[in-house]
């Protein structure tokens, strides 16, 4: 089958590779009919991620048609023909985490918990298509994937729904409102998010149908800030104020927003020396972050609010500001999302017509131009905000 | 740990045979001594002359025999007799436990052990039950002519807050004195209760979803010869042959 498989920092390539197959007895094999690259993906891209392996295949943003089922996948759970959307993260739904509806930290998915557990204490789930740290499982921007414990994650697309108001809810869609969930909305709050690429554009989204009365949204993409402003979200391109922090001051009467959302993560782009400094100790590798966001946030953020990180880290930063997160009676809020908790109400809103995913599709392109859709997306170029490729275009198989 | 030891001291008078090559997979992992004497060459002589000496200062370094000390435990959510009906079917350990390679039970007490030493060194010892508490312990200790002295208690204990059972697991190991194999580990030895740890949590997998985690065999493009390195060099993966080096190098390039 054709994947996109990582070879590299910022060298992808489209191989031939051979088909998966069941290897554990709850596995499932999805023959995949659309799939999107992910900002997530893009740190990997950039080689910023550790235990990356030339050869793995990408891609956790994934949905299909179910091919072959495991020995012990009931079949009202599952079975072969059913159209499912796959959750990036993998739970096995039997441990303390699952129990507790803590998806994203099952403890029984990374066969590789280890590695994780001696850079964090203790180890998430498993994902696909990104670090060997977190599982090292082949991803989904391929032809087919092998889905671990399939009969927890995958959902089943209702009739009448097009891959593409369906596929985000395997991963952004659901990011991004437990972005929203976690700024603990109350009404009247005030919500300000930075970066509005599509997890952002989804925790926009998300924080109105929560309840919020304004969000604002923070940017240096004129086309993306023009799409959260469809949204009702009040604008702030950065590159065009001196501070971030003093021109949400002024918007809010000085008391600052309820809540602040980094969707932005480990790569922020953010003005003055102490990028150049964060920049430059990524490089050599003295910090795997660079935490320009989340300072912001802290700072800007209303004393007793909340911080809520979507975006993704991993590893260790510098210059936390530490005493102001203190002092200020700060709440944050973070993790990888709980797929499962989310994923069926989502399908229910999308079902109601309360929102159409589809609106961040800015690419629809065959997986043989993934390569440099990875380019494009990663230097905002030809105004990208999503890129979903198709395996089968051209009706080409391998 | 005091129980684990005691039962381990009331045994320590008994003999421990006197493989001590054989000794080094298990906590060494290293294996530079057993690759040098079975290369028979020049190069092969001179790594096992280089274990033999580290083996003479292991020697005079001290006669008395080192005990090293596997301790970890693990909340499994299962009851404690569904976890200890599973152990007790020492027939079932090798499943999780990465290491063993097969457990053969002889009778009611006793059972035969082999475990993977370092590039396919099989290391054998007969274990016997000497304490057996229904739903709670279970412990035993290796017999006189065993490879090696391996001394273990499992106990079982309903964790708070209805969670499951917690699995406490102490293994005590004791190579011959002045073994090669002590040098070894001492130079790249894995840590025992790093490995025992890695067992109970496939343990846990296998009770609470009925399989263990796995990539192994699953799609990928083609792999660097440094991919296939660290998959010989994974701490928690033994190679089982020495054939199997080069065919783990040459199998992450593979593609179809």
């Amino acid at each position: 089958m054709k994947a996109v498989c990582w070879m590299g920092t910022e060298k992808m390539s489209v191989e031939n590779v051979p088909d998966p197959t069941i290897l554990n007895s709850r596995d499932a094999i999805v023959k995949i009919t659309s799939t999107c690259i992910c900002g997530s993906d893009l740190h990997l891209y950039d080689g910023l991620m550790p235990t990356m392996e030339q050869g793995d295949i990408m891609g956790h943003e994934f949905m299909g048609e179910v091919v072959e089922v495991g020995a012990a996948i009931k079949p009202e759970k599952l079975k072969v023909g059913d159209r499912v959307v796959v959750p990036f993260t993998i739970a096995c739904g039997r441990c303390f985490f699952c129990e507790q509806q803590l998806w994203s930290c099952c403890d029984n998915s990374n066969p590789n918990y280890w590695i994780a557990e001696k850079l964090m204490g203790y180890s998430p789930s498993g994902l696909f298509g990104y670090t060997h740290m977190m599982g090292g499982y082949a991803g989904g921007q391929a032809q087919y994937a092998r889905v671990p414990f399939a009969d927890v994650g995958p959902l089943k697309i209702p009739d009448g729904i097009p891959d593409e108001k369906a596929v985000f809810l395997s991963d952004i869609f659901p990011t991004g409102w437990m972005g929203a969930e976690n700024c603990n909305i109350q009404p009247g709050d005030t919500v300000a998010i930075w970066g509005c690429g599509p997890v952002g554009q989804f925790a926009i989204r998300s924080a109105f149908l929560l309840g919020a009365e304004r969000v604002i949204a923070i940017d240096r993409f004129d086309y993306r800030l023009r799409m959260a402003e469809q949204a009702g979200a009040e604008i702030i391109n950065y590159e065009k104020v001196d501070d971030v922090v003093e021109v949400l001051k002024t918007m809010t009467g000085s008391i600052g927003p309820d809540s602040c959302m980094d969707a932005v993560g480990m790569e922020a782009h953010y003005p003055g020396l102490m990028y150049a400094l964060d920049r430059t100790k990524q490089i050599l590798r003295l910090q795997p972050d660079r935490p320009g966001v989340l300072r912001e946030c802290i700072l800007a953020c209303r004393k007793g609010g909340t911080v809520s990180v979507p975006g993704v880290y991993g590893g260790f930063i510098d210059k936390m500001p530490i005493g102001p997160y203190m002092n200020k009676g700060l709440t944050m809020k973070t993790g990888q999302t709980h797929m499962m908790r989310y994923m069926k109400p989502l399908m229910d809103r999308i079902e109601r017509g309360e929102i159409d995913p589809s609106f961040v599709v800015s690419h629809r392109v065959p997986i043989d131009k993934a390569p440099e859709m990875y380019k494009i997306f990663r230097d905002k170029q030809d105004h990208c905000t999503k890129v979903v490729l198709d395996p089968w275009a051209n009706g080409a198989a391998a | 740990m005091s129980e684990a030891l005691s039962i381990h001291r009331e045994n320590a008078q008994s003999s421990r045979g006197s493989a001590a090559l054989r000794w080094g997979g298990l906590i060494g992992g290293g294996a530079v001594a057993v690759l040098g004497l079975s290369k028979r060459s020049k190069v092969g002589a001179a790594i096992a002359a280089t274990g033999g000496l580290l083996a003479l200062l292991g020697a005079r370094a001290g006669a008395r025999k080192k005990e090293y000390i596997a301790r970890s435990s693990m909340l499994v959510n299962c009851s404690p007799s569904e976890a200890y009906q599973f152990w007790h079917k020492f027939e079932n350990l090798p499943q999780f436990m990465r290491h063993i390679e097969s457990i053969n039970i002889i009778d009611e007490n006793r059972s035969e052990w082999q475990a993977i030493g370092p590039l396919g060194k099989r290391i054998r010892w007969t274990a016997e039950i000497v304490r057996d508490k229904e739903n709670e312990v279970i412990a035993w200790n290796s017999l006189p002519e065993s490879d090696i002295s391996v001394d273990g208690i499992v106990k079982f204990s309903p964790a708070a807050g209805n969670r499951g059972t917690v699995i406490t697991a102490i293994v005590v190991y004791t190579p011959p004195a002045g073994a090669v194999g002590r040098a070894l580990a001492k130079l790249l030895g894995k840590d025992p209760s790093f490995l025992m740890r890695q067992d109970l949590r496939r343990l846990k997998a296998l009770m609470e979803t009925g399989e263990i985690p796995t990539t192994d065999g699953q799609s990928h493009g083609p792999r660097s010869k440094i991919t296939g390195a660290a998959r010989v060099i994974n701490p928690d993966q033994p190679v089982r042959d020495r054939s199997q080096i080069p065919q783990m190098m040459e199998m992450k390039r593979r593609v179809s």
